[in-house]
């Protein structure tokens, strides 16, 4: 083969598999348009019947304040572990790297029982605090390496004008690691953004605290073949995460694909 | 460790040229060692009461017989062994087992194979062909559970395009995918490929760029054709990037609740069961709370030597 033939020849089944990956998504969109007539009605009676203006409100507050928290905290060990030595250190960051291969599975049948116990499922707090946990896994993870990255006098150079470890922390090292900062948010706020079986089982009666992938989930159960109106459902579920996503592949797919290798 | 080891380097490193530098390095007064622990704590304890400690209690109750609201009897370690006496529990992880072929092993395979036939010459909107081929992943599955009932569904697009074939004179192979007991499995899994092709390519495809020409130049001047080349030179170089994705989509395949729960229920029958949907389907439909959390046990195991295993395979071969 000839460099032309072979570039044609790559780019072809790149563009077969393409097409495959976003075949369902074009079909979710012309089912809920009703293509080619262009009809914006599904989205409004899914809206309304669905009652995904309430799952939307909770879904972001729970999202919103996960994502805060884990990330302060994430950022508070990851730099102890990445820059500090301490008695225990190794034993801790340990801890937390088995944390990443937890499946939800595993705790929540325990984390139901004892929350109901102090009177917290069916909360708020129900729902962000397990998130939380389990993105402080990988955010300690992702940030002590980005810590551990950091050149020593920047360190040296922050204490020199007087810093302490705590101003060094959030004046200077914060400041310098916002990509990777960027790349924990992002995919912490997809995790929890797209979480349903922890809500599936902590919201189990009080219909008003559904996130949206719990309400899309019960609204299939009343819809069960009417489509369109089930596609326009699952658009606007999922619209948030793909939305920043398009815009910022790049730290999604690098954070998404490093979680896996131990660096 | 190699965290402690690389610093102890690093350090040791710094203070054997100039002794100046080396109290630079040190650590300066009143900063005392254990102020690290003030920065984990609350990491820690978040971390330790909701993760830590319901994977100890879910431990605890896998060994008893409980209906989750009675008292709970003793039941030793025989909710372990309930996993395979019990039919349907041992079909489960059966399940689990095909559906790793169709999510992992398929798409690794398919991907490799692809990118190892792709030429190394320049890929022209690399960056567009990667957002659209990791998509699926970033979309919430309940999501990918209802665009795929309609992709499956009765009047839908396979069942449209089989139509077509029928009409060309061969056998009338339409059904509803998702309800039929030989099918639904496999339906299910092609899912599970669909989503993980993606990823696969996608980091392959960044592997392969990395590999210097001169490697294939070299091989090419041995004399090694397309085969020994790919053994040689591609499969070596990529092996990294194998082992993440098989990693990444065997834990997808072992954390599978969302899909079954949303697209069969498990059905038809006991078909599309697997031990991710029978954690919450005995915890909270048959009252069998104990089984569900020996389970859940089993499957965090189950994803802690997945992860282990493929690393260690991929690190041992390194040496």
């Amino acid at each position: 083969m000839n460099g032309r033939t072979e570039r044609f020849f790559n780019h072809a089944i790149l563009v077969v598999f393409a097409v495959i990956a976003v075949f369902p998504m074009i079909g979710v969109l012309t089912q809920a348009l009703q293509f080619p007539d262009l009809n914006f009605s599904n989205f409004a009676d899914a809206w309304r019947e669905g009652h995904f203006g309430t799952y939307m409100r909770n879904s972001i507050i729970v999202t919103l304040i996960t994502v805060v928290v884990a990330a302060v905290l994430s950022i508070m060990a990851g730099y102890a572990l990445g820059t500090m030595r301490f008695r225990g250190a190794g034993i801790v960051f340990l801890l937390f790297l088995a944390g990443l291969t937890i499946p939800t599975e595993a705790i929540v049948v325990p984390l139901y029982f004892d929350l109901r116990s102090v009177g917290l499922d069916n909360s708020y707090a129900g729902l962000i605090l397990p998130q939380v946990a389990m993105s402080v896994a990988f955010g300690t993870f992702w940030m002590r390496a980005y810590f551990r990255s950091v050149p020593r006098s920047l360190l040296e150079a922050a204490r020199i004008d007087g810093a302490n470890g705590w101003t060094t922390l959030w004046r200077v090292l914060v400041p310098v690691g916002r990509p990777a900062i960027l790349t924990m948010l992002l995919l912490t706020t997809m995790w929890t953004w797209n979480e349903f079986l922890l809500p599936l089982v902590i919201i189990n009666s009080d219909e008003g605290l559904r996130t949206a992938p719990l309400g899309l989930s019960f609204f299939q159960g009343t819809h069960k073949t009417d489509y369109s109106l089930l596609m326009a459902g699952a658009l606007i579920i999922a619209a948030p995460v793909v939305t920043a996503y398009v815009f910022l592949q790049r730290q999604f797919i690098a954070g998404m694909l490093s979680g896996a290798i131990k660096e | 460790m190699t965290t402690v080891a690389r610093h102890k380097t690093r350090k040791s490193g710094g203070e054997a040229p100039a002794p100046r530098q080396a109290r630079v390095e040190s650590r300066p007064p009143g900063e005392p060692r254990r102020i690290g622990w003030l920065y984990v704590l609350p990491a820690l304890l978040v971390y330790g009461a909701f993760l830590l400690w319901p994977l100890v209690r879910g431990a605890q109750f896998s060994l008893y017989d409980w209906d989750g609201l009675g008292t709970a009897t003793w039941a030793g370690a025989s909710n372990y062994t309930a996993i395979w006496s019990d039919p349907v529990l041992r079909g489960a992880f059966g399940h689990l087992l095909v559906l790793i072929v169709f999510y992992a092993v398929l798409p690794c395979c398919i991907a490799f194979l692809l990118v190892a036939v792709m030429s190394r010459s320049k890929i022209h909107g690399l960056a567009f062909f990667r957002t659209v081929l990791f998509l699926p992943q970033v979309v919430a599955m309940v999501a990918v559970a209802v665009a795929w009932r309609w992709v499956y569904s009765a009047d839908g697009p396979v069942n449209t395009v089989l139509g077509w074939v029928h009409a060309l004179g061969l056998p009338d192979w339409r059904r509803g995918w998702l309800g039929d007991f030989t099918f639904a499995l496999p339906a299910v899994g092609i899912v599970g490929t669909w989503v993980g092709i993606g990823l696969a390519m996608v980091l392959f495809l960044a592997g392969v760029q990395r590999i210097p020409r001169e490697l294939y130049e070299a091989a090419r001047i041995d004399g090694a054709g397309a085969v020994r080349e790919f053994f040689a030179v591609t499969l070596p170089a990529l092996r990294r990037e194998l082992a993440v994705a098989l990693t990444l989509t065997t834990i997808m395949a072992i954390r599978n609740f969302d899909l079954i729960y949303n697209a069969t229920e498990g059905g038809p029958g006991d078909a599309t069961k697997v031990p991710a949907y029978e954690v919450y389907n005995r915890t909270f439909n048959t009252g069998e709370v104990g089984l569900g959390c020996a389970v859940g046990v089993t499957l965090a195991v189950l994803a802690f030597v997945v992860t282990a295993g493929i690393r260690r395979l991929v690190e041992g071969k390194d040496a």
